[in-house]
Parts: structure tokens; sequence; C-alpha cells
């Protein structure tokens, strides 16, 4: 029996109604105890000083990619979900565009047995809504679930024909399962660099506008609405589309929606400003599908967290080599390495006061958990949550220290980030996979871990 | 030929020291840039510096025998990714004047999908100790790419939709030869601004100039965010300000200068016209619509036109137009940039 006892930590969950402090015990990889005083009580265990931090259930990720297999200059499972543990997450969502793509049992069966050997977090695989991704005809979704994944999703192209994705959401309605959007109209972003806007138009980059988004996400919609199968629109970029999503929640459609980082906090800005207006650059790093947007809509967005319009902060990590980046702006790949800073620059809404911290949260643990039933598969009863019982999965972090973005030092191998060299506010200092601690910030290293009687070490 | 005339003594050249000339007209040169990628970061004194050498340039062009061969031992390499005849022809007649060895690459855009990147081909001819690259390339962006990984100094000539700035320099220069002064001149662009480099030099260059500028098009032709009015207060100096107006007609109305933008026949494939026949209708530069700009106003294309589409075939050649003047003045305004970038190498070296 292994044990682990964090002690005196401010524990938030959003779930259990829970902001206090307390102590929470974990034995054999499932949360057994939690309350004040909790942790005195264990006689033999491995045992953390949570004093002054907060602690909640590690943070689920409904949309990232590990690049594997096919793309491992890009990425691996290993480097990917070291860098998740890394950013407090111990459950990530893969999407299926590697290559081959995961749109068959073989594919799946493969990928399966690679996450079993090299990950350090949970990973839960996403098939692909179409053979291939070629958007011309249904995967088979029976094989995939039986499979094991958890949702479908062609993400980095979107199912354009309209008779295809009724389909795909009148299929998929069978197992339940969400099919996830890359909600963009193929047909108005052909070549599209960036948000079409006053800064393409002064780079004379080829725009993707607002409305290409809106569009699908309003058509998705009402064919969700039409076939009863259920929609999930991934990285939400605009304020149209958080008021389309708020008004067919209110009227019952079946659709969930998640919002990225940096869509939250960056701007179409960035592309081409630093710090003042005088001189422009064409910042790859900040090239990234749906493209980064205005102020109006990190306005929406964060209305949209807060209100739970939007179900869950997702990362889209997007990992890139130098040379997929390093490249003229226009051959330059879609995405953003976020893993690591997922958390962080999610935080800056917290701290601007878009929302609370237990909205953080629950954007980042319950919200993507419910949106798509993740508890109720085999053994991930409570996920998510720090209920008794639940997985032991558990992020301990400190939401006011300063950090610096440093690309060069991240876990993952995709060093793209248009936010380097940024201060951060809010850092993950140790994460818990199923009672393992799988990462420990240095800057924790002897602070937290206490001896075996309970006395700092 | 070449080499027997840069081996003259400076001194013989038409009888005129051109050094001399130069260095008069040197004097109160304000020049601060290692790379010419826009005209963004030009102040009214940098652009005046230019056209003032660029002058000096033009007399040199004039000369029976137009070489002055100050630039030897300057190794200038063209690298064109896209097809050009009059920026390439310019660009190297220029450093040919000045007695520089010139050397034209033609890159085409495939050799990047065959794996040799715009990096490497930019290392590589760094490492030759070229002292500048002229680049042209498709895509909005490439040179400030170039200017990164390179010690030579990059100058632009056009990339993608983005920027064309030695058009705006020998455009300015035209323009100031046949009227002194650009401040508060109307200048109309007419066209597919969307996709035109050298409206948003023009744009630069002009307002920097003191002129108003006014950007005609069909609205499917028309980027938003050009207004001031459709970026937010604190991005107002993001860009200059300019006017918009979609009716041909009103904005000709008292133009000091039209300009008429070449249309890419591609647009009408693209849909985003639905002919070119009704393009010339309603945006074609016609001595009528011309009727109601100032009697003495300057018509310039920048050319290579389409007579018939963009511009009638009689204005083009009328006494208005200075079509023909805005090529030779290329040649005198890169020879200037090639001048003064030449010397602030030397300078730093």
């Amino acid at each position: 029996m292994t044990t682990l006892a964090i002690h005196n930590a401010r524990v938030i969950d959003p779930e259990l109604n829970l902001d206090g402090i307390a102590d929470i015990v974990l034995v054999d990889g499932h949360i057994a105890r939690i309350g004040p005083n909790e942790a005195e009580m264990v006689i033999d265990a491995e045992r953390v000083d949570a004093t002054g931090l907060v602690v909640s259930a590690g943070f689920i990720d409904l949309h990232c990619h590990l690049r594997e297999p096919g793309f491992e200059y890009k990425e691996t499972i290993a480097t990917g979900t070291a860098a998740a543990a890394r950013g407090g997450f111990t459950t990530v969502c893969a999407m299926p565009n590697t290559s081959p793509p995961i749109d068959s049992q073989a594919s799946i069966e493969s990928l399966l047995r690679q996450i079993e050997q090299s990950a350090q977090v949970r990973v839960l695989p996403i098939g692909c809504i179409t053979v291939g991704r070629q958007g011309k005809e249904l995967a088979p979704a029976g094989e995939l679930v039986d499979s094991g994944v958890v949702a479908l999703s062609d993400d980095g192209d979107a199912v354009a024909d309209a008779s295809l994705m009724q389909a795909a959401l009148s299929y998929s309605s069978l197992f339940n399962l969400p099919v996830s959007q890359h909600a963009e109209d193929p047909s108005l972003v052909s070549e599209g660099q960036m948000h079409e806007g006053w800064v393409s138009a002064r780079l004379g980059l080829r725009g993707r506008p607002s409305s290409a988004e809106e569009i699908f996400v309003a058509r998705d919609i009402a064919l969700a609405e039409v076939t009863g199968g259920r929609l999930h629109i991934a990285h939400v970029s605009t304020a149209g589309s958080v008021s389309l999503i708020a008004a067919a929640k209110a009227r019952g459609v079946n659709v969930t929606a998640e919002v990225t980082p940096h869509h939250l906090t960056l701007t179409h800005e960035l592309v081409a400003f630093d710090n003042n207006y005088k001189k422009i650059d064409y910042n790859a790093s900040a090239k990234v599908n749906p493209p980064l947007r205005m102020d109006s809509d990190l306005e929406a967005l964060g209305i949209g967290i807060r209100d739970g319009i939007i179900d869950a902060i997702a990362t889209d990590h997007a990992p890139h080599s130098l040379s997929d980046k390093e490249i003229e702006f226009d051959l330059a790949a879609p995405g953003i390495s976020m893993l690591e800073t997922a958390f962080a620059l999610a935080m800056t809404r917290v701290h601007d006061g878009t929302f609370p911290l237990g909205t953080l949260i629950r954007s980042l643990t319950s919200g993507p958990v419910r949106a798509w039933d993740l508890d109720k598969r085999t053994g991930l009863s409570g996920l998510g949550t720090l209920t008794p019982g639940a997985p032991a999965d558990l992020v301990i972090f400190d939401p006011e220290m300063d950090w610096t973005v440093e690309p060069n030092n991240f876990l993952s191998k995709g060093k793209n980030t248009p936010i380097a060299g940024r201060t951060l506010k809010g850092k993950v200092l140790v994460t818990i996979s199923e009672g393992e601690i799988v990462y420990e910030d240095s800057t924790a290293a002897g602070r937290l871990r206490l001896s075996a009687r309970g006395e700092r070490s | 030929m070449a080499i027997s005339d840069s081996e003259r003594p400076i001194n013989s050249v038409a009888g005129q020291s051109v050094e001399g000339a130069l260095g008069a007209a040197n004097q109160d040169v304000v020049w601060n840039h290692d790379h010419v990628l826009d005209l963004d970061d030009f102040s009214y004194e940098e652009i005046e510096s230019v056209i003032t050498l660029a002058g000096k340039m033009r007399e040199v062009l004039d000369r029976r025998i137009a070489r002055a061969p100050i630039l030897r031992g300057f190794t200038m390499i063209n690298l064109f990714f896209e097809p050009s005849t009059r920026t390439r022809a310019s660009f190297e007649l220029a450093g040919k004047v000045l007695g520089a060895d010139v050397i034209s690459v033609s890159a085409n855009t495939s050799s990047v999908v065959k794996g040799e990147s715009l990096i490497d081909t930019v290392k590589t001819l760094s490492a030759m100790t070229a002292d500048a690259i002229v680049m042209r390339h498709g895509m909005s962006g490439a040179p400030y790419l170039a200017s990164k990984h390179t010690r030579a100094s990059v100058i632009n000539a056009g990339d993608g939709s983005h920027a064309h700035p030695t058009q705006a320099l020998l455009d300015i220069y035209t323009l100031k030869q046949r009227l002194g002064d650009l401040k508060d001149k109307k200048i109309v662009m007419v066209g597919d601004i969307s996709h035109s480099r050298v409206a948003r030099s023009g744009m630069w260059g002009f307002s920097a100039m003191g002129a108003n500028v006014v950007l005609c098009g069909p609205p499917t032709l028309l980027p938003s965010g050009f207004l001031v009015n459709e970026r937010p207060k604190h991005a107002r100096s993001a860009l200059p300000d300019v006017d918009i107006e979609t009716n041909i007609d009103v904005a000709i109305k008292d133009a000091d200068v039209v300009m008429a933008l070449r249309l890419q026949k591609e647009r009408q494939q693209g849909g985003l016209l639905p002919s070119l026949h009704e393009y010339s209708r309603l945006y074609q530069v016609t001595s009528e619509r011309l009727s109601k700009a100032k009697s003495n106003h300057i018509l310039m294309h920048p050319g290579p036109k389409n007579e018939g589409i963009e511009i009638g075939g009689d204005v083009a050649s009328g006494s208005n137009s200075t079509i023909e003047e805005q090529v030779t003045n290329g040649v005198a305004v890169r020879m200037a940039l090639l001048y003064l970038i030449a010397q602030k190498n030397q300078r730093e070296n």
C-alpha cells in the first residue's frame, strides 16, 4: 500500500463546493480522505507540505497534439506527457492527426501500446471523424469506441461537407460520442494566415475572418439540433461563436465548447507588433488556427468561461520544430506549444478579475470531464474532482508566483510560443498522477517534501 | 565592356567628379537603415535624403556614358523568387552604373518546396560576402525573415501583397520633379488595393511627405482596417491616415495625382470581380474621368500596365503621364539606395 499525504493545502474543488484549508490522503492511486488534519493520522506515508499553496484535481485537456506516430521530430508521447505533467495536466486527450491518422482499430491499438509504454500521465485517444481525415467518408466509429476513443475529430481541418457532418453527428449519437469540430469554413480561410482585420491588412497577409468560424458553429449547431448528436466546438475564438453557443445551450441543444488559453489572452496584434506600433514583424510563433482575434473577442470568451457557456479550457498544444516555424509566414505551420504555459496564461484572466480562481479550476477539471462524460469510463469515476474514490490526480500550485517563459527549458520538443520572455503569475509546483508525483518544479524541490514523521526534511 | 567602363578613372567620367557632386549632396544626408524593407520607418528627412541623392544619380544616368564607378568592390545579389523584368533590370543597372559587382539569382519558389529553405539560401549568399541582397518574393514578410539571417543589407524589391519600398521612393521622386512638394497634394491610388504592395508602400511614403492619400477600388479589393476608425485607439499610429472611396469619380475629383494599379487577371478567376470588362467599365482610369482631376494632374502607373483594363491607352501615353519617367527614375533611386547602404556599411566596418 502506497500512501501520499498532502498537508495543510488550500483545497479548491468547485464540484464539491470546497475552498478551504485541508489535508488530502492518497492511497493506492485513489483519493482516500480529505479534510482538516487527516494527514496527521496517517502513519506510513510520503508527505508533502502544501502550506500557502493551492491543491485541486489535476487538469484535464480535451485537446492536444502529441504527434506520435509519424511526427516524432515535433513531439512524442513521452515528451508531450512530460510537458503535460509540468503544466499540471494529469489527463490529456490526443488528437488523431498523426501519421497514420487514428481512424481504425489497428492504428488505435498501436497507439495505445505506445501510450502504455511511454506516457507519464493519462492519455485518452480521440479518433478521426472521417477516414484519413479526408472529409469524404465516415471512419468506423463503433470500432473506434470499442478500442477506447473518447471523442471524434478531424481537428486541423473542419468537416466541410454539411451532409457528412450531419451523418457524423447522427451516427455518433449511437454511442453518445462527442464530435469535436474545428469550425472554420475552408472556402473562407483558404490560404488565410491570420485573423482578417487591420493587422492582416497592414501586413498584406490573407485573412481568416471570424465569420468563417461563426458560419460553421451556427451550421453545426443546427445539425446537432436535428440529429440529437453531441457537438463539441473546439477552440472557440470569436465573440459571435460565444453568442451562438449560449443561445443553443439555452434551447437545450447538445453542444459543448472549449477555449484555449491563447485565444483567451492574446490578440492578432501579436503577429505584427511587440511593444509599440512603430515596427512590424511577421511573428510565425503567433500563427495558429483559428487565429488570435481581437480584444472584443477576448472579452466575450472571458465571459463565456465566467458564465459556463464555454465548458472547458483546452490547450490545443501544437508543438512544432524550429524549421516548421522559422520559414516564410505563409509556409509556417500553425500552432502553439501550450501545455507548459496554459495554466499560467489562463491565470491572467483570474488576476485581471474576469473570473475567480474556482471558475478557472472548474474549466480545467470537472468542466471538461462533464463535457465528454469522461468520468463514466471504466476506472475514471470521480475524475476531475477530489471525491474520495476518484483517481489520485492532483496539482499543487502557487497562484501568485511569478515566472518567466523560457521555451528552451520546455520539456516539450515544441519551443514554439509567442510568449517567450513574458513573465506570468501562477506556477504549477507539483503534479500527482494516480498517486505518484510525476512532476516537481525545481523551485519546489526540498521545500515541499516532508519526512515520514511530518517534519520538513 | 562593363569592366573597362568601371576601370575608367572616376574623374574622367563625363568630365565631372561624381564623388564631388555626391559629397556635396552628402553633407546633410539622413540615413540610418541597415535594410530597406518598407517605408513605414522612414521619416520625411530620410526620404528627402534619398530623393536628393537620386537627383544626382539621375544626372549620372543622363550623361553620354552613364558610369560612376563609386561602388567598386561592393557585391550586390539580386535574389528573385518571382519573375520580374523591370525591377530586376533596374536594380542590375543601378549596381552596374555604380561599378558594383552584380549577380542575379533566379530562385524559383518551388526550390523552397524542394528543400532549400529561404534561410539557407540567404545564409549561403551571405557567406559569399554579399554586401546587399535585393529580394523579390511572392510571400509577404519574406525579406523580414531574410534580414534576420544575413549580415548583408536586404533591399525589398517587392514581397507578396506587403511592400515595394523602392517603387514608392521612385514615385515620390518623380512627383517631386513635377510638383516640387507633395504637401497637401491629393494622391489617388485606384485598383486592387488588397493585393497591392505598391499601394501599401505608397501610402506610407506619400503620407510621410505630407500628401493626402485616397485608396479607390471595388469593395472586394479593398481590405478593411486601413481606416483609422477600423482600428482600436491604441493602434492609431500603426497605419498612416488614408481615405477610402469606392466611387472612382468621387475619388478622382480634384486629384493632383492619379495612380492606376495593375489588375492581376486571376482576381476575376478568384471570384472577386464579375469580369475584366466590368472592372474596366467601373474603374478604368480614362481621359473622361481624369477631366475631373486637377488640370495639371499627374498620371502614374507602376507597370507593367494592362492598357484597356485599368488604364486607357490614350491617357497612358498622354502628356500628364509619367510612366516612362518612373522607369528611368527607378534606376536613379536604386542607385541612391545602394550608395547610402554602402556608405553606412563602410562607416560601420
